[in-house]
């Protein structure tokens, strides 16, 4: 089996998760930009996040032999606070260059509110501006519905967003379909008590087909499983998808898109 | 897959799925105190599985969605509680 990782916040997790990725058949992880679990306290605190980001943690991928890609932002759990917002984004464009940078995310909207919508809007022109692919986190729980249709709405409004290079992630049974008739790339997020679980993802590959459709375990410093793709990959196995079909979703999909980005090189 | 085999997969996980949540509710009965916004809400999602199908998933997230359209003035707390709260 082979797999790309597409969302793992790999800082927050043990370099034993990292040699079972790599057993697992892990072919590159990619891993947005998150918040702590706690406020940061100043733009220093994201500058030093950044340079983890972009300098450490794919260093310490490559020791197990993992590439290790990144994407930069500030999250929208921390967009409430809009001054401390527009200076994260402001030092953002110093680490746009680096090797390993795919694009602007996981921006996005938390509670969904106007100044995290506000914070959403930057980001988005940031990425236009930079020609930047963009990864989307959409709210949890009882605030997804309006927090996706708020954010589809802000891209559909931005004429120089091309769908086909956003992901939109998290996406779930009631959301899922706006997403994909939007245009716009879906992720699945695999957890345990929230999100999705494996037969649910299956279920939507089911339903919606395989294309603009990608996996992922957004595996973290919560209650999250790092090998939560190629466990669905044996899970789809069991409910009798192709390998090809498999190899599909949770290989070349990934590929397909990260690709659109000229850094994303495997092998 | 055949609904056989639909149920031979999941049969079993569904089953404990099942009891689990008449356990809670039977839990949430013996205990004293008054319930908060989740149970009632709960209650109605639930109704959704007893409709037609094919997307019960998707009436039970929407039951459980907050439904407004305007961006909230200010975020004031960081988490969700899991059911819209009027
Ligand atoms: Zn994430």
């Amino acid at each position: 089996m082979r797999y790309i990782e597409p969302h793992g916040h790999m800082v927050s997790r043990t370099t034993d998760d990292y040699t079972a990725m790599a057993m697992a058949g892990c072919q590159a992880v990619c891993e947005p930009a998150f918040w702590a679990g706690f406020d940061r306290s100043s733009v220093d605190g994201f500058y030093d996040y950044f340079c983890q980001l972009t300098e450490h943690e794919p260093a310490r991928a490559a020791k197990f032999g993992i590439p290790h890609y990144t994407w930069l932002c500030i999250n929208p759990k921390e967009s409430e606070d809009t001054k401390l917002a527009e200076e994260v984004i402001n030092i953002i464009p110093k680490f746009l260059d680096k090797p390993t940078v795919l694009g602007i995310g996981e921006i996005g909207l938390n509670k969904n509110s106007r100044n995290e919508l506000r914070i959403f809007e930057k980001h988005v022109d940031l990425a236009a501006k930079h020609d930047q692919l963009i990864l989307i986190h959409t709210p949890h729980l009882e605030d997804k519905l309006k927090g996706t249709r708020l954010i589809v709405d802000a891209l559909k409004s931005d004429k120089r967003i091309k769908p086909e290079r956003v992901i939109i992630d998290h996406v779930e049974e009631h959301t899922i379909k706006l997403v994909l008739d939007s245009g716009f790339w879906a992720g699945m997020t695999l957890y345990p008590d929230s999100k999705c679980t494996s037969a649910r993802a299956i279920d939507m590959i089911d339903i919606y087909g395989g294309e603009r459709l990608w996996m992922n375990s957004a595996c973290d410093w919560g209650v999250s499983v790092p090998l939560a793709v190629p466990r669905t990959a044996l899970e789809m196995k069991k409910r009798g998808h192709s390998a090809e079909f498999i190899d599909k979703m949770i290989y070349q999909n990934p590929l397909k898109f990260l690709s659109q980005s000229p850094r994303f090189k495997l092998g | 897959m055949t609904r056989q085999q639909v149920l031979d997969v999941y049969f079993m996980e569904a089953r404990a799925k099942l009891i689990d949540i008449a356990a809670f509710l039977d839990r949430l009965d013996r205990a004293p105190g008054e319930p908060d916004f989740r149970l009632r809400a709960f209650i109605k999602a639930l109704h959704e599985l007893q409709g037609e199908g094919p997307n019960r998933a998707e009436k039970v997230l929407l039951s459980l969605s907050d439904p407004t359209t305007e961006p909230l003035a200010k975020a004031t707390v960081k988490g969700a509680t899991g059911a819209w709260r009027k």
